[in-house]
């Protein structure tokens, strides 16, 4: 069973598709004006495909401005004059034998570590890297310290039993009904 | 009308200025005549303004193509709905927006705020004054600036270079103004805080008079920041929905500040602490919102969010810088009024959780930030420039943003002052084994993900929390008063606007975290299909999707010429149905093309996953189409999670929820009960 908006959209189809094929030949013929699409693409290898690849190009920023990694902007904005490029070149080194460190090390020697989409965990780096954590740690020992100071100024004082689960004890239950009470009265 | 629009913005500087004399001499030496003065500066302010948007408007729809702004963001086939909002599409027209929102923000202020509250109003109208003038003074210094949205052309081009398509979708006409709503509201909590400092007024009375402009603005930012998820995803095409963009991170940070000090200001209400912290997160917030505006408009750091490069984002540096010194130079002269009114009794009570959930959320955005600025900082220290983006973000703010969802259960089980241990047992022992047994089920399963399988333990935990806390709320009031359940259950809404609204928003977030964590399952693969050829693809349910190309279809609509492709869609073999694909050259009347192709994603959504269908291509510009096929696991639910977030903050704001009497006696009781039962000891 179709549903009402496949209904449509199959109307609608079948006559766009009746009207196209009065240009178009054959089951892979020419659209009737191709520089409506953009340009030209390649088709997909199974290189194109590959995991170990796509992880690579993960892993390094296209260099057109988009602030993307290779993979993510040739699969996106695809009239990007450049990641098609660096994809090319990372088939290239991959062909010739190159592990995925020695690729990324390589995009590294061509235009520096600023085409890696996150700093490398060395050197300089490492503080990049460290200082949200360090800084998370020391407020929340400073927290813990803080803590410890404060309540110890306090005389301690018995808590009240609990009831209900409400965190209150029976005696300021009833005395907030009884308030409540008043209240709405 | 660009005249009037012109002299409108001058007669508003000039009352801003006059607002933000009478409002500050007001103040200080207690006139009523300038106080009033102050008052009726505001409401002119708001007035002119709303003439000058009305003038931008009217230019906007008439094409008026002399005009800069309308020559650079409209065309005359440009859909009305879009004309409408390239008011803010471009930087002159939404610094004339944002100062209009404020002065309309401050307006109602003015108006609306209670008798008792009345004090610190001159103050409040000086402020907003203040700043309505800077972003006033941006656009008519245009000589200097280059951002007054009235500026004229030496000539009058035929047609406008049109709006760009990414910004052609319904998304971008309700994403960019929630957005602003957020951050231009978080300036009247700003102001009132600043008027508390500066009359010396720092009492909690401060606190209730912003309540619902906090609650507002954070409401404002969940959904413009939902709102541009929602359009990245479905116009951008990459599949994802955050990418740690600065601009993302922008609007991020103030939410993350607001939704501290939303938590963090229960103590203070509570228990008069916190004082201090309350008072500074209030100022980082709204400084966080002009650093976000400062980043979005200055190109300091590189993001496809930006508007064009230009110098007004020196302005916004230098007024952050300022205002920045003169808040917390004010705040540091009055530490000394500051001190709490009581101590922490307990390391095991709800105000203690509150305060490491407040660690947590700055801190988070304490990261935010410096992700942010470590390109800049970098290149400043060590002279090379490095790239910070999401894979940088997520290992950092993954782990710390699961210890967030953990204490998101934890506070609500604590009681306030300090928590006995058999209290502990019993208030624990129900979410603790619900978040055990989900991650045993889904180890179970053959899960081996740490991060999705803690992320969706912890929802558990979250989730049996809420319905434990809901449950002896309803059956309390059906024991004691003998309400019927579902009576219970609304009178529980009803009366405790807050505290149960508050559950809704963490029920909302522990449904955006399990979303997050689908998308840890996302697969996705690229094929070149001929009609008639099928491309498949295994989801992480262990379904397999294939994909028919169809065809490719080509026509024209109102300002761009379609190219559609259509898959037919099936599972396991059973068809599913159609998706379709579009590349959109969008063109000027004249049939020219305006901007580079713009794509176009199918997307099929349920609750389980999405299917989600570009079209990269056609090759040889035949109906051989490349496509990407993604599958998005839990992608509906960050939709869903979003919007019960907001209706949690629509049920806290909401007006009513009992008498005065018997909210201040919800508010201040706590304080009252402890004094009554030491005096009685």
């Amino acid at each position: 069973m179709m549903d009402r908006r496949e209904f449509l959209a199959a109307g609608v189809g079948s006559v766009l598709f009746a009207r196209q094929s009065q240009d178009t030949a054959g089951p892979s013929g020419k659209l009737f004006d191709p520089t409506w699409a953009g340009p030209s693409v390649l088709p997909v290898t199974a290189r194109d495909n590959d995991a170990a690849i796509q992880a690579i190009e993960k892993r390094i920023k296209c260099t057109c401005g988009c602030g993307l990694d290779v993979y993510t902007c040739r699969t996106t904005d695809f009239t990007c004059p450049v990641s098609p490029k660096l994809h090319a070149q990372v088939l290239a080194l991959a062909a010739a034998g190159n592990s995925g460190e020695q690729i990324v090390a390589a995009f590294v020697r061509e235009h520096g570590v600023e085409i890696l989409m996150a700093p490398p965990k060395s050197g300089f780096n490492l503080i990049g890297w460290g200082t949200p954590w360090l800084v998370v740690l020391a407020a929340s020992v400073a927290l813990v310290f803080a803590l410890y100071h404060w309540v110890k100024r306090v005389t301690p004082v018995q808590a009240p039993a609990d009831a209900g689960g409400l965190g209150a004890s029976h005696a300021e239950l009833e005395r907030l009904q009884e308030a409540l009470r008043r209240t709405e009265a | 009308m660009t005249l009037l629009g012109n002299l409108a913005l001058w007669v508003a500087f000039l009352l801003g200025a006059w607002g933000a004399l009478t409002g500050f001499l007001g103040g200080a030496r207690g006139r009523a005549d300038l106080i009033a003065s102050s008052r009726h500066a505001a409401y002119a302010l708001c007035a002119t303004l709303l003439v000058a948007v009305v003038c931008l408007e009217v230019a906007l729809f008439r094409h008026d193509f002399n005009v800069e702004y309308v020559a650079a963001y409209t065309s005359r086939n440009l859909p009305t709905f879009y004309t409408w909002s390239a008011l803010y599409a471009g930087q002159k027209g939404s610094l004339l927006f944002w100062a209009t929102v404020l002065s309309l923000f401050g307006a109602l202020a003015q108006a609306f705020t209670a008798p008792r509250h009345r004090v610190y109003l001159p103050y409040v109208g000086a402020i907003t004054s203040l700043v309505v003038m800077f972003f006033l003074s941006v656009m008519v210094f245009s000589s200097i600036t280059h951002a007054n949205p009235f500026e004229r052309l030496a000539y009058t081009p035929v047609d406008g270079r049109g709006l760009n398509p990414q910004l052609q979708n319904p998304g971008m006409v309700f994403h960019p103004p929630m957005l602003y709503l957020g951050y231009i509201s978080i300036t009247i909590p700003f102001a009132f805080a600043m008027s508390a400092l500066l009359s010396k007024r720092l009492d909690a009375d401060w606190l209730v008079a912003i309540r619902k402009w906090t609650l507002l603005s954070w409401l404002f930012l969940s959904i413009g920041i939902c709102l541009g998820m929602w359009w990245a995803y479905v116009e951008l095409g990459w599949g994802g929905y955050w990418a740690w963009d600065p601009v993302e991170n922008a609007s991020f940070l103030p939410w993350l500040t607001m939704t501290a000090f939303l938590h963090s200001v229960m103590i203070q209400e509570k228990r008069g602490m916190l004082k201090k912290w309350n008072l500074g997160l209030i100022i980082g917030s709204w400084l966080l919102s002009i650093f976000g505006t400062f980043i979005t408009r200055s190109g300091v750091i590189a993001s496809v969010h930006s508007f064009t490069q230009s110098n007004v984002g020196y302005f916004f540096g230098g007024f952050l810088l300022l205002a920045g010194i003169t808040s917390f130079s004010i705040y540091a002269r009055r530490l000394p009024l500051l001190e709490a009114d009581s101590q922490l009794e307990s390391m095991v009570s709800r105000e203690a959780s509150f305060l490491f959930n407040n660690l947590l959320l700055v801190g988070i955005a304490f990261t935010v930030l410096f992700g942010t600025l470590l390109p800049i900082l970098t290149e400043l220290f060590s002279g090379t420039k490095i790239t910070v983006k999401a894979p940088w973000f997520n290992t950092v703010n993954i782990p710390l943003g699961l210890l967030l969802l953990l204490f998101t259960g934890i506070g609500p089980l604590i009681a306030w002052r300090r928590s006995s241990l058999p209290n502990l047992k019993r208030q624990f022992a129900a979410p603790a084994a619900a978040g055990m047994l989900t991650i045993l089920a889904l180890l179970a399963s053959g899960m081996r993900d740490l991060y999705p399988i803690l992320a969706i333990g912890l929802a558990a935990f979250v989730c049996t929390t809420i319905a434990q806390e809901f449950w002896r709320g309803v059956s309390a009031r059906h024991r004691q008063y003998g309400e019927a359940w579902l009576l219970a259950f609304g009178r529980l809404f009803a009366r405790n606007r807050r505290r149960y609204g508050g559950y809704v928003v963490h029920l909302g977030i522990l449904i955006l975290f399990i979303a997050f964590a689908g998308y840890a399952f996302k697969t996705e693969t690229e094929a070149t299909l001929r009609p008639g050829e099928s491309a498949s693809i295994k989801s992480p349910y262990g379904w397999t999707y294939t994909f028919t190309h169809l065809g490719i279809s080509q026509y024209n609509a109102l300002n761009r010429q379609v190219t559609a492709a259509t898959v037919e869609v099936s599972r396991n073999g059973k068809r599913v149905g159609l998706l379709t694909t579009e590349k959109r050259q969008h063109v000027d009347a004249e049939g020219n093309p305006t901007f580079q192709p713009s794509t176009e994603v199918g997307i099929k959504s349920d609750a389980r996953e999405d299917l989600y269908v570009v079209l990269a291509g056609v090759v040889n510009g035949t109906e051989q189409a490349v496509y990407r096929f993604t599958i998005n696991p839990l992608v509906w639910w960050v939709w869903y999670g979003g919007m019960i977030v907001a209706l949690g903050g629509l049920i806290v704001m909401w007006p009513g929820g009992g008498s005065i009497t018997v909210r201040r006696a919800q508010a201040g009781y706590a304080v009252k009960l402890v004094a009554e039962a030491k005096g009685t000891e």
